[in-house]
């Protein structure tokens, strides 16, 4: 089997692991991969509103475990993609609801049908991430350029490491180059230069982001997004292309915008 | 009753005999055969650790040693000593043996294949070969050495130095127990905090990019010192 089972994960909150997932999701089904995202934030459940696929789940992950339905049951066809599927957290219950083993055996089931299993980790180094990573092939750590977030995806980087999963591999999300260039932010390079884990990609700040996960629609979706255009790049990276890294220079008008992308960018 | 000669001490792990190093053998195993014979009955059955220090006891004495216990109904768990003909004579006679601090202990197939002596005797060490990263911890009875980074969140605890192959962010302690002399190097020094025996400092707030250099941090008047380290 060639399914891949890759891990999002960040150790602080807050930094853009679901959307991360859900964007990267969408791109690798865009691209006709067979894709599912389990939902690993069971109590805390978020990647069902930013897919827009809320008000379809009937059954969740911990039904699947305790044996109240079918897998098949629980997976949430997406609307626009005929091979992406949701497998929704339950809000109910907390992490202690399955364990590492629970999370193995799912996806070992998935890796039959899809050629891609992204699992959206909860924050934290309890047993919320031990579920997700126990599964995992390959980890994507999420981080933000700023001292905590860089912080915290080292102590996970070392988990991963101590467990065997390395090396795990960087995005870095959230990036302002203004204020990388007036010095207020952290560079990537200051960034890999402390974590020391290959970059698989630079998501600039973008003002899209937040309307689009609010409304369902992940970014990648809306043509004029940096962020989407970032997304995109990491998912062809994923399915081993090399493409180069975009030009975080601000926007200046639409034609500058559009000549960065035909770039390549 | 001469206690530098013979010490016996309860720990955790049963009864420690400490016989001095220095003092002629047969007056400190007469001394210890005294003693026990004084209490017999506290003494009989016990499994003991002999420690020897320095000394080199060989088999032939180690032998008569054991006869003297096992006379007295006492079985010798475990030989420490510093000496490697004393820990080969315990081998030979089948008796566990050690080193009297645990970091020296060497591998068996290591030692086999040392073929020679050390002519200078220095502290035994940790060697890691990897960056710490946060939360990462190293604590050792004698020295560290990292070849790679130590990030910030990571921590070093050692009673000797520490050396950094790489870069020192996070926090590091050298002379945990006590030692003034020790020293902290680092080819890059930035850490979050560092501590020597009792002092502690931390990196100076400026947030302008220092020159890297090695340094090495020590005490002097009370006080941790941090200098470049040059070859002049």
């Amino acid at each position: 089997m060639g399914a891949k089972a890759i891990t999002i994960t960040s150790g602080k909150g807050g930094v853009g692991k679901t959307t991360t997932t859900a964007n990267l999701a969408v791109a690798l089904a865009r691209m006709n991969q067979k894709v599912v995202v389990i939902d690993a934030d069971i109590g805390l459940r978020n990647l069902d509103v930013i897919m827009g696929l809320e008000n379809r789940i009937v059954y969740d992950l911990v039904d699947v475990i305790e044996g109240r339905c079918k897998l098949r049951q629980a997976m949430i066809k997406h609307k626009q993609f005929n091979y992406l599927y949701l497998l929704p957290a339950a809000q109910t219950r907390d992490k202690t609801a399955i364990s590492p083993t629970d999370m193995m055996y799912l996806v070992k089931k998935l890796r039959e049908e899809f050629d891609y299993i992204l699992i959206d980790s909860p924050a934290g180094i309890e047993r919320g991430f031990r579920n997700a990573l126990a599964p995992a092939d390959e980890v994507i750590i999420v981080t933000n350029p700023e001292v905590s977030a860089v912080r915290d995806a080292d102590r996970i980087i070392g988990l991963i490491e101590a467990a065997n999963k390395g090396p795990a591999r960087l995005i870095l999300n959230r990036v302002k180059m203004e204020m990388i260039k007036k010095g207020e932010m952290l560079s990537a390079d200051d960034v890999t230069d402390i974590l020391a884990i290959k970059l698989i990609g630079i998501v600039p700040e973008d003002e899209y982001v937040v309307p689009a996960s609010n409304s369902g629609t992940p970014v990648i979706l809306n043509e004029n997004s940096r962020a989407g255009i970032a997304f995109n790049n990491i998912a062809r990276r994923i399915m081993g292309e090399d493409v180069p890294f975009m030009q975080l220079e601000s926007s200046g008008g639409l034609f500058q915008r559009i000549a960065q992308w035909f770039s390549g960018g | 009753m001469q206690d530098d000669l013979v010490a016996i001490k309860g720990t955790q792990d049963g009864l420690l005999i400490s016989l001095s190093p220095t003092e002629q053998w047969l007056t400190v195993t007469s001394e210890l055969a005294k003693r026990i014979d004084e209490k017999t009955a506290f003494f009989s059955g016990a499994r003991v650790t002999i420690e020897l220090g320095e000394r080199p006891v060989p088999k032939h004495e180690l032998t008569g040693l054991k006869a003297l216990l096992e006379r007295r109904n006492l079985t010798i768990a475990l030989i420490m000593s510093d000496s490697r003909t004393t820990i080969e004579a315990a081998q030979a006679l089948d008796i566990r043996a050690g080193s009297s601090s645990p970091i020296t202990q060497i591998d068996d197939d290591l030692k086999d294949a040392l073929p020679f002596t050390s002519e200078e005797e220095g502290i035994p060490g940790v060697l890691l070969r990897r960056t710490l990263r946060s939360g990462r911890t190293v604590h050792s009875d004698g020295h560290v050495v990292i070849l790679g980074d130590v990030n910030p969140g990571a921590e070093i605890v050692a009673v000797g130095d520490i050396f950094i192959w790489g870069r020192l962010r996070g926090s590091v302690h050298a002379g945990a127990h006590g030692d003034e002399n020790a020293v902290i190097c680092a080819l890059d020094m930035s850490p979050t905090q560092i501590r020597i025996a009792g002092l502690i400092a931390t990196a100076p707030d400026d947030n302008k990019r220092r020159q890297i250099m090695p340094e090495m941090a020590f005490i002097r008047d009370q006080q941790i010192i941090v200098e470049a380290w040059n070859i002049k």
